[in-house]
């Protein structure tokens, strides 16, 4: 019998605490996926951040380091300053990444460290239960914004990748979504090119994944997937926001 | 530098901790610029980035830089961070996340006058958050030198410690100590340095992998690793307490100092002593563990304590609770900046040997 | 004298600190204990700049001067500030080109140095500090002028040899100079 479909290696073979229907489980499978296919699993460590994605810690057969909220990005660069053969990623989420770690993302990227971000995008605070996030979108009830977003009090959404396309220190940046089969496949090859671009010593890669919180956002799984689709890919349009190396060769 | 590591150099304070660190194997600083420390940051930017593997790098934040130490820490190498009172608070979050997740830190706070943003002038105003630290149940190592030779050797001891107990050890100075200079010899001896297999190096496909974590949901977990840490923490008070005695033998007025203080403290030790007043001092060195057995048989033999100190009374609780209160103890104090005088220690030390204590 | 307590003080900018730096390697050399303690700040710029020097046989205590053996001030805030808090029996050095007033105290010896002219005639500008250093040696004791060279080759790097020469040279015009 041929095997035609398996747990990749640097994905450990547990339970995922998610809820039913979220995608951070696909985005941890393109992930490793990336890992393996790239034979670099004896070499990766991972930075875990706080939020939903707290406990990826159990989940990659890698190295892992647990980093308080917000500050992935400046323990990866000690990783990877510590070690720079190594390949550093962090795994972080819109509260931790566009909220309270606003100054280490900035920084990390102006920095041109040689890093690679995966930052899940799902609009909400979700380990805390369904707190306005830093992505929220205008008008979105939340926990905190029960009365839906209002731009004229708490202000506008911050659109990550075009924020930090404007710092010259980051090399790669490219937002992609999981919600059908083409873009699932878009995301692996992004995130393939930014572990590759790391491996090249390339500098500062981020790949913004919009992502699902059918809990939080009180909608079943496939109603998630379509507010997806019809809010946040037209606020948060897909695509490559900076790529120093295909700007070089003229793409 | 000298090429002679016996000869001994002027250097300040701060930089002679940098160049301690080096001599310790610290190939890594993070910092941020902050008065009274600079000079160790600029000492560090020169030095580091034209060695084998060295790093330095000017974070963004206080904050940043201790999360960039844990980074380094986690690999396994010997790294530090300084700053001075304020930015050791916004480094606070990751002494405690240094703390849970069992790692091994260098960190120097050279103090100065608070709260908020303070002065710039020196202070030990810092004892508190020194010794009793941030969120959670954890200690830190705390080493206080009162000269820069003892910088020197506090720092190479500092990195020694964290390693061996997986802690963070911090040197805690004052405006003063970073920014003296004093003749120093940098002959710090052979350095001792500790296997660490527990390290995110990357498992090379040849083990389970690591994980350096401190949060764990289940509170019986939770517990266990902190009974177990606090474990670790007794060898720590069991065996690494240090503290230096100053003419204790006869002494009915016991002064109780560390740092810059202690030094002033001497001087008028000296001065009450050709009076006629037997004055002496127990200087703890580590201010975590606190030398509490010392304090506690030396309240059997003097009539009266006085802590001197450049706070609103810090290190006197610990005295207190050291001594039991057997003894009465009396405050010596500045603060916001002010260094005590020889003269002010003087005043002190008459009114407690007029306090009629009963002398055992 | 088994400790000097020496407080070097005027504006940031006119050597105080490497003055007292220069001193504090004269004890090194002759293996003495010495501290060296300056005064930082946003004083250093333009204000007030100050800084202790101890040299002794005996294990130094605090390198705080509360009241110095000697001072040498280089403006006259400096003087109106420290001018009482030296021992009776100490030694003030006056730059008289900056200071426009005599010493009012009774009990201490001074020394009146118009230091910064001097340096300007010479073509020494801002080694005026050192020309007053030079005074210090001759009437302290606390070193012997013999010991300047190789101090001087501690302190100034051997890229700088002209540096070398300028100080050496206002070191022995304050030496030798009589009132």
């Amino acid at each position: 019998m041929t095997t035609v479909f398996d747990r990749p290696h640097a994905l450990k073979d547990v339970q995922l605490h998610y809820c039913p229907g979220c995608t951070h489980g696909i985005i941890h499978r393109l992930v490793a996926e990336c890992i393996d296919e790239l034979g670099i699993e004896g070499r990766t460590i991972g930075i875990a951040s706080v939020g939903c994605s707290v406990l990826t810690y159990n989940y990659f057969n890698v190295d892992m380091i647990q980093a308080a909220h917000g500050r992935a990005p400046a323990v990866a660069t000690g990783a990877k300053r510590a070690d720079p053969n190594n390949i550093v990623f962090t795994y972080q989420g819109d509260g931790d990444l566009a909220a309270i770690g606003t100054a280490e993302t900035v920084h990390s990227a102006a920095r041109g460290e040689n890093i690679t971000v995966i930052f899940v995008n799902n609009a909400i605070y979700g380990m805390t239960g369904g707190q306005m996030a830093p992505t929220s979108l205008p008008g979105q009830v939340t926990q905190t914004s029960p009365y839906g977003r209002d731009t004229k009090t708490v202000g506008y959404p911050v659109k990550v990748c075009e924020l930090l396309s404007n710092v010259d220190g980051a090399t790669y940046l490219e937002r992609v979504a999981v919600n059908d089969v083409k873009n699932v496949n878009n995301a692996k090859r992004a995130i393939k090119k930014a572990f590759q671009y790391q491996m090249e010593g390339k500098g500062f890669s981020l790949v913004e994944v919009l992502s699902t919180c059918p809990t939080n956002w009180g909608l079943t799984p496939e109603k998630a997937i379509k507010w997806l689709e019809d809010n946040m890919i037209p606020y948060y349009p897909l695509g490559v926001y900076k790529d120093k190396y295909a700007e070089k060769e003229g793409k | 530098m000298s090429e002679d590591m016996s000869e001994k150099v002027l250097m300040k304070g701060n930089e002679a901790i940098a160049e301690a660190a080096i001599m310790a194997g610290c190939r890594h600083y993070f910092g941020y610029p902050i008065t009274p420390q600079t000079e160790l940051t600029a000492y560090m930017a020169k030095r580091l980035p034209k060695m084998e593997g060295g790093v330095f790098l000017q974070a963004e934040s206080e904050i940043a830089a201790i999360n960039m130490v844990i980074g380094v820490s986690s690999a396994g190498k010997r790294v530090m961070t300084s700053s001075s009172s304020p930015g050791i608070s916004l480094k606070g979050e990751g002494l405690s996340y240094l703390a849970g997740c069992d790692l091994p830190a260098f960190v120097v706070n050279v103090q100065r006058g608070g709260p908020g943003l303070g002065g710039i002038q020196p202070s030990q105003s810092d004892y508190f958050q020194a010794t009793r630290g941030t969120h959670g149940d954890y200690h830190t190592i705390v080493l206080a030198p009162d000269s820069v030779q003892e910088m020197v050797s506090l720092t190479v001891k500092g990195f020694e410690l964290a390693d061996k107990y997986r802690m963070t050890s911090m040197l805690l100075a004052d405006g003063t100590l970073g920014q003296m200079m004093e003749p120093v010899s940098l002959d710090v001896g052979e350095i001792k340095t500790f296997d660490k297999p527990w390290a995110t190096t990357g498992t090379k496909m040849q083990r389970p992998n690591n994980i350096i974590n401190s949060l764990s949901l289940i509170p019986e977990e939770l517990e266990q690793w902190n009974m177990t840490r606090f474990e670790r923490y007794k060898v720590v008070e069991e065996n690494e307490v240090m503290y230096e005695e100053y003419m204790m033998d006869d002494a009915e007025i016991c002064l109780v100092s560390f740092g810059i203080t202690a030094r002033v403290s001497k001087n008028a030790i000296n001065e009450a002593r050709a009076q006629g007043i037997k004055a002496g001092m127990i200087r703890p060195i580590t201010l975590w563990p606190f030398p509490k057995k010392a304090l506690c048989e030396a309240a059997d033999k003097v009539k009266a304590f006085i802590s001197v100190e450049m706070s609103m009374g810090q290190l006197i609780e610990d005295v207190e609770l050291a001594t039991r209160c057997k003894k009465p103890v009396l405050l010596c104090n500045r603060c916001g900046g002010v260094i005590p005088s020889p003269q002010n220690v003087m005043d002190k030390i008459v009114e407690a040997n007029n306090l009629g204590g009963e002398k055992a | 004298m088994a400790t000097s307590k020496v407080l070097f003080a005027g504006f940031g900018g006119q050597g105080i600190l490497f003055s007292g730096k220069f001193l504090a390697y004269n004890g090194l050399i002759a293996d003495k204990n010495v501290s060296w303690l300056p005064s930082y700040g946003p004083e250093m710029r333009g204000g007030t700049a100050n800084c202790s020097v101890i040299i002794s046989d005996e294990p130094i205590g605090s390198p705080i001067i509360t009241n110095p053996d000697m001072l040498v001030v280089m403006n006259n805030p400096s003087l109106e500030k420290y001018e009482g808090e030296v021992v009776p029996g100490g030694k003030i050095f006056v730059d008289s080109s900056l200071i426009d007033r005599k010493v009012e105290r009774k009990d201490v010896e001074v020394y009146y140095i118009p230091a910064t002219k001097m340096a300007a005639d010479e073509g020494l500008d801002t080694l005026a500090n050192m020309i007053l250093v030079g005074k210090l040696i001759k009437e302290s004791g606390i070193t012997d002028f013999e010991n300047v060279s190789a101090v001087l080759d501690k302190i100034v790097s051997a890229k700088h040899q002209d540096l070398k020469e300028f100080n050496h040279k206002a070191l022995r015009l304050g030496y030798e100079y009589a009132e």
